[in-house]
């Protein structure tokens, strides 16, 4: 029995370890000549599917084949960042490109990397340091994926709307602009409600509660308009339970953002109305970047804000699944 | 004679720890009959696919409590043996998500066409896997004497990442929809599967404790476990079992939580899920450094968190505020659960009851 | 008795708890310079009226006055601020922290501590009081009596006027017994009114002046101590006249039976406590018993015996078959009963009931699929409760909120209906009250009758005599000797433990 134990333990364990290594953790570059060397610190692939689709454009970009010797760093955490941004300068990388897990704590890091002549590309998030520190930042506008969704939505010309309105979680950057842009339009028109407003905290689940809440209520509405993708999927289910029809042709507009390609299948499919995009594909921009600085140029613009689409389902293609879907 | 009968079964239940969750669900009960009756109403109709079912805040609460209770369970039988909790059955509820989209996913990718494998195989890898999960969580509590919440933090730090590794970061989805009939309804059945699925969880434990000495055990254990060992029982396999049990629990309700909604989101699934078995077994009465227990009161706290959780939905208390309204329920719970409060309560009765029998007589 | 000036007065005190009345109409009156024993059967009161005192429990009527003015003690800071400083018999202080810290925790004014000055008073007191430890040595590492000594010699700095002993001769030994009279004499003559409670007899006769008897929360009487002989004291905290305790001795010699097979036989056997590898063995129908100082082995060897500790070599023998005892379950399995010395920590279950209580062993042996129907299981419990008179309010009543020797009863229960063929009893007597002793003892020898054998182990030599036919004495971890028939008189058993000329 106890034998039995210890090799549970020590299978356990392993897998433990596994799992482990993804976090924190430095992937020593291989040395050699001619390539740019850049070290990459992002936060963890595995917070989400976007994220996952972020490090995997990354991987996509910076390799060998494009002239790159890419080494990797992984955390949630600001401090582990530091870290890592500090051992990379200790290994002269060319470039340095961080999408960081908080915006405080940076400037000495950055002016490390500056006095040694290490140039810093922000990608996806911004931090609270100077301007000066930084030759660039590639970031998404929350507040312009907002604002695109709840313009499609008017768009639609409806007599009212009567909006179940499902938010991530509070505070962060994603949720104040997606929620800033409705809430402008609420205060603003006559014939726009908020029949609920909380935050399911991007989780699924959480939306399907909040909806059947409202169902159970007996309160009008026709409009879904949720922060993120799970949370739309949560509250179809809801809807789905209740009988209530949706999407294409159906009594119930369901909005989310992301772009999961499981998304726009389901937009594909007429289940829901729209998608907002929130691209995660920075790696490009970057490479662009970099091209110009190897050549001396600096980059027209200090602040880049990368395109991001928004998906109607009367109009999405195949093609558009496939090419944006992540 | 007959009122007095009446009298001193109902004093029994004021003694009794059922009474904390029983009465905590009448003052929901009340308070929702007095604010809005049409809280208790069930409506019959259809769904989408056209299939019967009932809807009603009541129909919610049994709904989703269903995993809670059947967390509980095991919550209540971790505690009462090593005196400790299971802080890591959130973590753990991901990896039997992930292991059994894993498996339904076969070698299809993500999004396969069609599930790869039975239901019911994906299901037995995952229970395998959560106890094993479990196993190691006992071992470090029963064999190593580690406190349960520290050793059980390595799974809720892990987990979720281990979760996401077993599906290399994929976000699988299941299409077929016989797959969302654990977490769903199934089509003819008005009553949604996740209720079914507790109540013959809870059926099960019944048996269990009916037919073995698993509760006998379990509470001597997390008494006195100098006195049962010579008593000739083995406190250290009796609690790293209660670990294996959990993990078991653990499958079930990662199979419910997956099937809502076909897919899985690794880290908000089941988030904070562990402080609400934890809640549910504290709600319960049972005390949270081990010993005696109520099963039927862990269960009843579980709905009663969900009650709450409803209600506060019901009447639009913003989500991210529900964790206040739960601590103030847990300090008050604390509070009544102090020796010294009880004490005072005691002596209150006693004041009240010798005036109560001059005045019958 | 010196001085005639109340320092402690209690009128009319009564406690009531849910069922019981745990104290009617109760008086006692302590003076100046006074030790002042009280007595009475676990059960009798006599804790309650001390936690009254001291303001664990709030009385429900009645008055207590200090120096006669009337005072209201709500908490142990209360009794503390009027002079009134408490020993318990359980340690109640903080293994974890040094010895020093123990002595002055809860006692500094202000937020400051002064290390120093805290360390070298500790040490002072401990040196004056020849207490064999460091101020800064950690409390746990220390032995019980000496644990128990530093408690006394907290209470004793505090300047208190009222000094309360619970109990504290019960893990100290002779030697220790001593100090702690000097000590309480000491006391006394400073003008100190201590309040004694023991079960010992020979201390209450050796130091007190006055004795209060209880017996079922009424008081029974105040008397001087020449006034009161041993037999009256006795029969006074029994309510009866007593010749119970000189009837059993045993007739004749019963157990001489060395022709039959042992019952159970070891040979070097050896546990992991350090007991020196030991030969012991066990006829049908007799009682034996292992003695010897506190800490010599005696507990350990019977352990070892059941294997509730980890053994290391040696062979056991149960009739001619040999077996392997690794845990307590294998032993049970052989027909072996186990009452362990420590109640509390090895023996009741607390929160479960009288009935969990005695079904337990039987039922681990029976087996995890196999539970007793409740009704069985109140059946056993009802069988034994009336068997051995256990004063419990129902089956269902939690061991916890039982007096001592009625837990011990429960527990003899547990064993009793496991049906061994070989029990061991280690300190089944142990702080409990005379009636139930005697009750006891006289089951042991009953069990012998019906043929099952006993090993019986008591710190009271007296009460080893009565009830063994065979002691085996231990020195230091090892077994120095064996002694039956004639050779069993009190003299011959403290040479033995002694050693010497042997």
């Amino acid at each position: 029995m106890k034998k039995l134990l210890s090799l549970m333990l020590a299978v356990a364990m392993i897998f433990a370890l596994a799992a482990c290594g993804g976090g924190g953790e430095v992937v020593d570059p291989t040395e050699e000549a001619g390539l740019i060397k850049v070290g990459i610190i992002n936060n963890d692939p595995n917070e989400s599917g976007y994220r996952t689709a972020n490090d995997a454009d990354m991987k996509r970009v910076f390799t060998e084949e494009n002239g790159y010797e890419a080494s990797f760093a992984y955390s949630l955490k600001n401090d582990e960042q530091i870290a890592a941004a500090q051992k990379f300068i200790q290994d002269e990388v060319d470039y340095l490109l961080i999408s960081a897990a908080g915006t405080a704590g940076w400037d000495t890091v950055l002016k490390d990397a500056q006095d040694a002549g290490i140039q810093v590309i922000l990608f996806d998030r911004t931090i609270d340091a100077d301007e000066s520190l930084y030759v660039a930042s590639i970031v998404s506008d929350m507040a312009k994926e907002g604002q695109t969704a709840v313009d499609w939505l008017a768009s639609q010309a409806l007599e009212a709307y009567n909006v179940i309105h499902i938010q991530g979680v509070m505070g962060s950057a994603a949720q104040i602009g997606r929620t800033g842009a409705l809430d402008v339009m609420v205060a603003e028109n006559e014939n726009w409600n908020l029949v609920t407003q909380q935050t399911a905290e991007w989780n699924a689940e959480t939306a399907q509660q909040i909806v059947q809440a409202v169902i159970d209520s007996g309160k009008e509405f026709n409009v879904v308009y949720a922060e993120n993708d799970d949370m739309a999927k949560g509250a179809v289910a809801a809807l789905d339970a209740a009988g209530i029809t949706h999407g294409v042709d159906g009594d119930v507009i369901i909005m989310g953002f992301d772009c999961n390609k499981w998304a726009l299948e389901e937009l594909l499919n007429g289940n829901w109305n729209y998608d907002g995009q929130c691209n995660p594909f920075q790696a490009d921009y970057i490479d662009e970047i970099i091209e110009g600085l190897e050549k001396g140029e600096a980059p027209a613009e200090k602040v880049v804000i990368m395109e991001e689409k928004g998906f109607d389902a009367t109009t999405i293609t195949q093609a558009d699944v496939d090419q944006y879907g992540i | 004679m007959k009122k007095n009968s009446v009298k001193s079964a109902f004093l029994g239940l004021f003694r009794h720890q059922i009474f904390i969750p029983i009465a905590a669900l009448l003052i929901l009960v009340i308070f929702n009959l007095v604010a809005d009756p049409s809280f208790f109403k069930i409506t019959f109709g259809h769904n989408n696919a056209g299939d019967p079912i009932l809807s009603g805040n009541l129909m919610t609460i049994f709904n989703n409590a269903s995993e809670l209770a059947i967390l509980a369970i095991g919550m209540t039988l971790v505690t009462a043996a090593s005196g400790g909790q299971d802080i890591s059955v959130g973590a753990t509820i991901a990896i039997a998500g992930s292991v059994i989209l894993r498996i339904l996913c076969g070698a299809q990718g993500p999004r396969p066409e069609s599930m790869q494998a039975p239901i019911i195989v994906a299901f037995l890898v995952a229970c395998v896997v959560t106890m094993l999960f479990g196993a190691f969580n006992g071992v470090l509590v029963s064999y190593f004497k580690i406190q349960p919440m520290v050793a059980t933090l390595i799974m809720f730090t892990a987990g979720r990442s281990i979760a996401a590794w077993i599906n290399n970061n994929q976000l699988p989805v299941i299409k077929d929809v016989s797959f969302g009939y654990f977490g769903n309804y199934i089509p003819g059945i008005p009553i949604p599967t996740p209720v079914f699925i507790a109540i013959l969880c809870m059926i099960i434990i019944a048996l269990v404790l009916k037919l073995t000495n698993l509760g006998l055990y379990v509470q001597a254990v997390g008494i006195n476990s100098h006195s049962s060992r010579l008593n000739g029982l083995n406190p250290e396999f009796i609690k790293f079992i209660t670990y294996v049990i959990m993990g078991l629990c653990v499958a079930v309700a990662g199979l419910i939580k997956v099937s809502r909604i076909s897919t899985i989101n690794y880290s908000v699934i089941a988030k904070d899920i562990e402080m609400d078995a934890i809640l549910a077994v504290a709600l319960g009465g049972n005390a949270l450094g081990g010993g005696k227990f109520s099963m039927t009161a862990s269960i009843l706290g579980a709905y009663v968190i969900q009650f709450l959780t409803t209600t506060l939905y019901k009447f639009e208390v913003p989500s991210d505020a529900l964790p206040a309204y739960k601590a103030i329920v847990v300090i008050i719970l604390v509070v009544l659960s102090a020796p010294i409060v009880r004490e005072k309560l005691g002596q209150l009765r006693k004041k009240i009851a010798p005036e109560k029998a001059t005045g019958e007589a | 008795m010196s001085g005639q000036n109340i320092v402690l007065k209690m009128r009319g005190i009564c406690k009531y708890f849910p069922g019981v009345k745990a104290l009617q109409n109760v008086d006692f009156t302590l003076r100046e310079g006074e030790i002042h024993a009280l007595m009475g059967e676990n059960g009798a009161g006599k804790s309650t009226l001390i936690k009254v005192l001291t303001g664990v429990y709030q009385r429900d009527y009645g008055q207590v006055f200090i120096n006669d003015e009337a005072v209201i003690i709500r908490s142990p800071q209360d009794a503390q601020n009027a002079g009134i400083s408490t020993v318990y018999q359980e340690i109640t202080l903080c293994p974890n922290l040094t010895v020093a810290e123990n002595m002055y925790i809860g006692r500094q004014k202000g937020v400051g501590v002064s290390w120093k000055s805290m360390n070298s008073k500790a040490k002072e007191i401990l040196e004056s009081l020849e207490i064999p430890a460091e101020p800064t040595q950690q409390l746990g590492s220390c032995s019980i009596a000496v644990q128990q000594m530093v408690a006394i010699a907290r209470a004793v700095d505090m300047e208190c006027k009222v000094l309360i002993l619970d109990e504290p001769t019960s893990s100290l030994d002779d030697n220790e017994v001593q100090k702690l009279f000097k000590l309480m004499r000491d006391l006394k003559a400073k003008g100190v009114g201590i309040i004694f409670v023991t079960h010992f007899l020979e201390q209450v006769y050796e130091v007190c002046d006055t004795i209060t008897v209880l017996r079922d929360g009424q008081l029974v009487g105040e008397y001087p101590i020449d006034e009161l002989p041993r037999v009256q004291l006795v029969s006074k905290m029994l309510g009866k006249e007593l010749d119970d305790l000189s009837d059993i001795k045993r007739d004749g010699e019963v157990s001489e039976k060395s022709d039959s097979v042992a019952v159970l036989k070891v040979k070097s056997l050896k546990s992991t406590t350090g007991v020196e590898p030991f030969d012991f063995e066990i006829y049908e129908g007799e009682v034996n018993g292992f003695t010897g100082l506190l800490g010599s082995g005696r507990s350990e060897c019977v352990r070892a015996i059941f294997g509730a500790d980890k053994t290391a070599g040696g062979e056991v023998f149960v009739g001619k078959k040999k077996v392997k005892i690794n845990k307590p379950l294998d032993a049970m399995k052989n027909g072996v009963g186990y009452l362990a010395e420590d109640r509390k920590r090895d023996g009741i279950i607390g929160d479960l009931s009288v009935r969990e209580n005695i079904i337990l062993a039987l039922q681990v042996m029976k087996g995890f699929f196999k539970p007793f129907s409740r009704a069985q299981a109140e059946a056993f419990a009802d069988e034994y409760i009336k068997l051995l008179q256990i004063k419990t309010a129902s089956v269902n009543t939690p061991i916890k909120s039982l007096s001592g020797g009625n837990q011990q009863k429960v527990i003899l229960a547990r064993w009793l209906l496991t049906n061994p063929s070989y029990l061991i009893l280690d300190e089944p007597t142990r702080g409990i009250d005379i009636g139930t002793k005697v009750e006891i003892q006289k089951l042991v020898l009953k069990l012998a009758d019906e043929g099952k054998s006993v090993t019986f182990i008591s710190s009271e030599i007296d009460e080893m005599l009565r009830t063994c036919s065979r002691l085996i004495v231990m020195r230091d971890r090892k077994v120095v000797g064996s002694l039956t028939g004639d050779e069993l008189t009190q003299n011959n058993i403290m040479a033995t433990i002694a050693g010497g000329d042997k």
